[in-house]
């Protein structure tokens, strides 16, 4: 073989052109096998805005709404209510809303857009169960505070602006999803405050 | 005349595919030790195991609807309308538990006897890796009856991936298909759990049969019994004649051929098995409710979530290190760690006597301290969590994870009995 006239240059160089240009052929050919896994146009259609009348509410009810498939829960919270929510902040995580859990017309003392109606997913921020809406029995989980929300996976506690308690495995507040009121007793839920409602 | 016909057909056979030969390369001239003792059936279980999981899955695919509407309803059918349909279902869901029982006394025999340690890294890493996607296969197969505990324990496995910063919402929303669990994510899971996954746990076990085949088996002593070429009197050597790929290498000493003599002996441990195992099947199939648990008895709903969600039994020991963390993404680094140290345990380990019977008396209670971490990790898992319990896994934890990190301290110079140059039996 050592006298076979090689061009080992080249033959690199070809076989380094044939590696590259097959690698892309891969590459292009794996988007379709990862693409298909997005949500499908059927999917996203099914993900569309919400209406909720929240006009009939009682103040301290609780009602749950459907959206993309996950329990939206919104609270028509009683003046009292929303007294007692400055009252702890020394015990929650995140009681200013500094991380990016809620839209930015949200990141307020009460999390909402009107301080009277709480709109939060009923998600638990650790794994993703229920929390339960404890009114008035709250003091059972946490000493002082009469109102909230309860996990009854691992225990993680939030209060009525869906903030979360310290020393639990919760990392983050309640998501409050993008909403908006389109008239006093409606809220449309998956569509914002500064986003043009005509295409809900 | 009958027999002559049979060797013509072989020999004519062997010139195109050398079918005789591996045969007696794997199976009738295998060297195995002949100390074997009870610790060494469970890889012969686990192929049973496995053959019994590939079977009766493929019937139940055969009435099983793998869509959100008609998954639930399907699995109905099966154990109400389908002839045996009950059985073939019950086999698979006891196997399911049974294949973990296998594995992981599997695992423990060779953390016993140091079958993990040079030259046998690799083959404990193939092992390692079927382990792994064993987990993955039991887990999606879990979410296919598509019961409210199938529904919310995939919710939280899946939202483990969304710890991981900045790809994470959008890796979840990838891995279902959509913006919650639904129909989509089941009928991807169905086409890994039924095509995917097993076709690369075959593929796997194959390569764990040929990297022990190659290594060969170690056994109960730890004592190597291939010899260097030539350093064995004759009258030692074993009298049982095997194929020379082994004996051409090396002088086999205390070997016998793994057929007939093991599988003789694994053929009573596979009856003494299929025993226990029907017995569960027939009596016990819901195994108390942590085979198949009392929230999976109703349909998958989005919007009501069990009082208390547990895992299967056998993730109890991961989900116990999850869970005790108390931040989301150092609880899901630290379930994941606990099964990468298992993978590098071969490099954990720095000492060269293999086998615990001539350790030291800490590599000892280090192992029972480990099992019994295990354990009560296990438990846990499957139980509410409370800070005593809680409290319980934080320590049994550290039981974990300090096995690696002792292991790895006191074997650089460690304290073994002489070890003999022949097994014992």
């Amino acid at each position: 073989m050592s006298n076979v006239p090689v061009n080992n240059g080249r033959r690199r160089f070809l076989t380094a052109a044939t590696a590259v240009v097959g690698g892309a052929g891969v590459v292009g050919a794996a988007v379709p096998f990862i693409a298909s896994w997005n949500p499908s146009a059927r999917a996203k259609a099914a993900g569309a805005p919400v209406e909720v009348n929240v006009g009939k509410m009682q103040p301290g009810q609780l009602i749950r709404a459907e959206w993309r498939g996950k329990p939206v829960y919104i609270v028509r919270r009683s003046e009292q209510i929303l007294e007692e929510l400055s009252k702890h902040d020394s015990h929650l995580r995140d009681p200013s809303s500094a991380e990016p859990q809620q839209p930015e017309y949200a990141a307020n003392a009460y999390r909402s857009i009107k301080p009277e109606y709480l709109v939060a997913l009923g998600i638990c921020t650790h794994l993703g169960c229920a929390p339960t809406h404890h009114n008035g029995d709250f003091e059972q989980f946490v000493e002082g505070v009469p109102n909230g929300f309860f996990c009854p996976c691992h225990g993680s506690t939030y209060d009525m602006a869906g903030r979360v308690f310290q020393n639990v495995p919760a990392p983050l507040n309640l998501m409050v999803p993008e909403h908006s009121f389109i008239n006093d007793g409606t809220i449309i839920i998956g569509v914002g405050q500064d986003e043009d409602k005509g295409d809900a | 005349m009958l027999m002559k016909l049979f060797t013509d057909l072989m020999g004519w056979v062997d010139q195109r595919l050398p079918v005789t030969d591996a045969w007696n390369k794997h199976v009738a001239q295998y060297p195995a030790p002949k100390n074997f003792n009870i610790w060494y059936v469970f890889g012969i279980l686990a192929s049973i195991v496995l053959v019994n999981q590939i079977l009766t899955g493929i019937w139940l695919t055969m009435n099983y609807e793998p869509s959100g509407a008609g998954a639930f309803a399907s699995v109905e059918y099966i154990m109400r309308d389908v002839d045996y349909g009950w059985l073939l279902r019950y086999m698979h869901s006891t196997g399911a538990s049974a294949f973990f029982v296998v594995i992981y006394l599997h695992m423990m025999r060779g953390l016993m006897y140091g079958s993990y340690q040079k030259p046998r890294e690799l083959l404990w890493i193939f092992g390692m890796l079927i382990f792994l996607v064993l987990m993955a296969e039991a887990f999606m197969g879990y979410l296919l009856p598509w019961g409210n505990m199938s529904y919310w324990g995939a919710q939280v496995i899946i939202s483990l991936f969304g710890a991981i910063p900045i790809i994470g919402d959008d890796l979840t929303q990838w891995i279902r298909g959509d913006y919650v669990i639904s129909g989509a994510t089941l009928n991807r899971f169905f086409a890994l759990h039924v095509i995917a996954l097993p076709l690369v746990i075959v593929i796997l076990v194959f390569l764990h049969i040929l990297a022990l085949h190659e290594v060969g088996s170690n056994n109960p002593d730890g004592v190597n019994i291939k010899k260097p070429k030539g350093s064995v009197k004759p009258e030692d050597l074993s009298k049982f004649t095997f194929h020379k790929q082994y004996s051409g290498k090396y002088d086999i000493v205390d070997a016998v051929p793994f057929h007939p003599y093991y599988t003789v002996k694994d053929l009573m441990a596979i009856v003494g098995f299929l025993f226990f195992f029907c017995w569960v099947m027939f009596f016990a199939p819901e195994g108390g409710g942590y085979f198949m648990e009392a929230p999976n008895f109703t349909p998958a709903n989005g919007l009501k979530t069990p009082e208390h969600i547990a895992p299967v039994w056998y993730f109890g020991p991961f989900y116990t290190i999850l869970r005790v963390v108390p931040d989301k993404l150092l609880g899901a680094v630290a379930m994941f760690g606990a099964i990468v140290m298992l993978f590098l345990l071969p490099w954990f380990d720095r000492g060269t006597v293999r086998s615990v019977r001539f350790r030291s008396k800490w590599h000892l209670i280090n192992l029972i301290q480990f099992a019994i971490c295990f354990i009560i990790l296990g438990i846990l898992g499957t139980m509410p969590a409370t800070p005593i319990a809680n409290l319980i896994g934080v320590i049994a934890s550290f039981g974990y994870f300090g096995f690696f990190v002792a292991l790895w301290f006191y074997s650089k110079n460690e304290n073994t009995k002489p070890v003999p140059e022949r097994v014992s039996y």
